[in-house]
């Protein structure tokens, strides 16, 4: 007899028409920003328009994946809700410019500075959300 | 130009008991401290003509004039931002008064964020479009689920920037109990700590903030009657004059996930809401006999006495090393004790505490103090004598 594979203990993205199309990329491994057309800048959090030009006009930009850990913590009380273990949570500068708020997977513990590059995890309702690795 | 019958000036005060459990509603607490300014100034509530308050208090305007009787309202705004926009309900004020829109002008802060829900806690059924922040949406899928999660993020960067240590930021919290164990309001009165008691406080947010390194959750109230000098003259207490009230919002900052903007050193809101200040009455924050700012988080703290010009960038940790913020230092931090020792009536406790300060009533009274500074995140404000 077969089991059901045991979801990770992990909470879904929160949905939100504006920032969809960020979660549907998760979900298919890349990792998007939003992207002005006429003005192309990119815009993370995303938002309803262009601050700068205010076009509608939004597309989304696939990102290298790479860059750098700005600052981090780890929430100990009370614990992360919905993790089995609070996770390292790390804010990285990527590449391209824009700054977002993600988690360090693996062995090593975070420093400032350091280099990363992303990974999706999966969701415990089946979803993927961006997560980060050390480069090195 | 404002003529000096009509400027704003603080005539009222009010607050419940500070508590874990109030044991009655927050619509209650709300009424309760506007009944005691109206009462403290000897202006009938009836006579209110104007309030203001939080975007997340929990009290409706309505329900406020139900219970207190207030026959005609002219205007009501609520502030976004939580605590850093605390002093923020001042600039409203002032507006209301000076413009001649109202004539009496009631801000209330009350909740029971400890016995009812913990203010400090993930709040699961928060909605992502609430409070004009992302932190829900972008932060709590991460597990910085707390507003100590999301300070930390922003205020990791500059520590670690300045090399700041939990030693230095135990200090200034041994400030904050030092000033509570003198003031019988006091959540901690007659309960002062050492740096020790702080050091072996068990981490909340690892590695930056220890449990006394944050502020308290709290039931309580405050409030706060402002009118024109001109009406003053007639009322009960000796007028605090509203010498200046400013607010700055700026370009893609939040409230608390406040890190996607900016070199995350330079506390750009404090700055520019400081320029706004010189700019309106010529004082800043620094030429004030008593500096109230606003303390969630103790690194906020360092922050802020940058961001308001008490000193330069990454010098703050060193003016407290130095002894200014104690209560015979050049600046007193907070006399009240603060957020972190009195009460968290988010930021509205340490505008009573400016107004009793000035009227020389305050527990741990700063001698000669005639002007104060009173400071949030986002908005500062002075206030002075007469």
């Amino acid at each position: 007899m077969s089991e059901k594979p045991k979801r990770p203990m992990r909470p879904d993205p929160i949905p939100r028409i504006d920032s969809q199309f960020f979660w549907d990329a998760c979900k298919r491994g890349e990792l998007v920003v939003q992207k002005c057309e006429p003005c192309d800048k990119l815009w993370h959090p995303p938002r309803a328009l262009c601050p700068m030009c205010h076009s509608s006009e939004k597309t989304e930009e696939k990102l290298s994946g790479k860059g750098t850990v700005l600052s981090w913590c780890r929430q100990i009380r009370p614990a992360s809700f919905l993790f089995a273990e609070s996770p390292w949570v790390i804010l990285v500068e990527l590449d391209e410019g824009v700054r977002l708020l993600s988690n360090l997977e693996g062995e090593e513990a975070p420093e400032f500075g350091m280099r990363v590059k992303v990974d999706f995890a999966e969701t415990s309702g089946g979803k993927a959300v961006p997560v980060f690795r050390s480069e090195a | 130009m404002t003529s000096e019958s009509q400027k704003a000036c603080i005539v009222g005060i009010g607050q419940t008991e500070f508590s874990k459990n109030s044991g009655r509603s927050e619509q209650q607490l709300a009424a309760e401290a506007i009944l005691a300014a109206c009462q403290d100034a000897g202006v009938s509530p009836h006579d209110i003509d104007g309030m203001t308050t939080f975007a997340i208090d929990n009290s409706d305007e309505i329900d406020v004039m139900r219970s207190l009787g207030c026959r005609d309202i002219n205007y009501t705004t609520r502030l976004p931002q939580g605590g850093a926009a605390s002093v923020a309900t001042l600039v409203h004020a002032k507006n209301a008064v000076e413009s001649g829109m109202c004539d009496y002008f009631v801000i209330w802060r009350a909740m029971n964020e400890r016995s009812q829900y913990r203010f400090g806690q993930p709040k699961i059924d928060l909605s992502p479009d609430a409070h004009s922040s992302t932190f829900m949406e972008w932060c709590f899928p991460f597990g910085a689920q707390t507003p100590a999660a999301w300070e930390a993020m922003s205020c990791g960067y500059y520590m670690n920037k300045y090399g700041i240590t939990s030693e230095d930021l135990g200090q200034i919290s041994v400030i904050f109990r030092k000033a509570a164990a003198t003031n019988p309001n006091a959540f901690f009165y007659e309960k002062p700590i050492t740096l020790q008691d702080h050091q072996e406080s068990r981490w909340i947010v690892e590695p930056w903030f220890r449990l006394l390194d944050c502020c308290q959750e709290s039931d309580g109230g405050c409030a706060i009657l402002i009118t024109t000098k001109e009406r003053a003259k007639d009322l009960k207490q000796m007028p605090v004059t509203l010498i200046g009230a400013e607010y700055s919002m700026l370009f893609n900052h939040e409230i608390i996930s406040d890190f996607y903007e900016g070199d995350l050193l330079n506390n750009d809101l404090a700055l520019r809401a400081t320029e706004k200040l010189i700019n309106a009455c010529g004082m800043a924050p620094k030429d004030t006999n008593i500096a109230m700012i606003y303390d969630n988080f103790t690194p906020q703290v360092l922050r802020q006495l940058e961001g308001f010009g008490y000193c330069g960038l990454g010098e703050a940790k060193d003016y407290v090393a130095d002894g200014h913020l104690d209560l015979d230092g050049k600046t007193p931090l907070s006399p009240n004790g603060g957020l972190i020792g009195e009460a968290y009536i988010h930021g509205i406790n340490n505008i009573t505490e400016g107004v009793r300060q000035m009227r020389g009533t305050a527990a741990n009274q700063i001698k000669d103090a005639q002007t104060a500074f009173i400071g949030s995140g986002v908005a500062g404000a002075i206030i002075g004598r007469g």
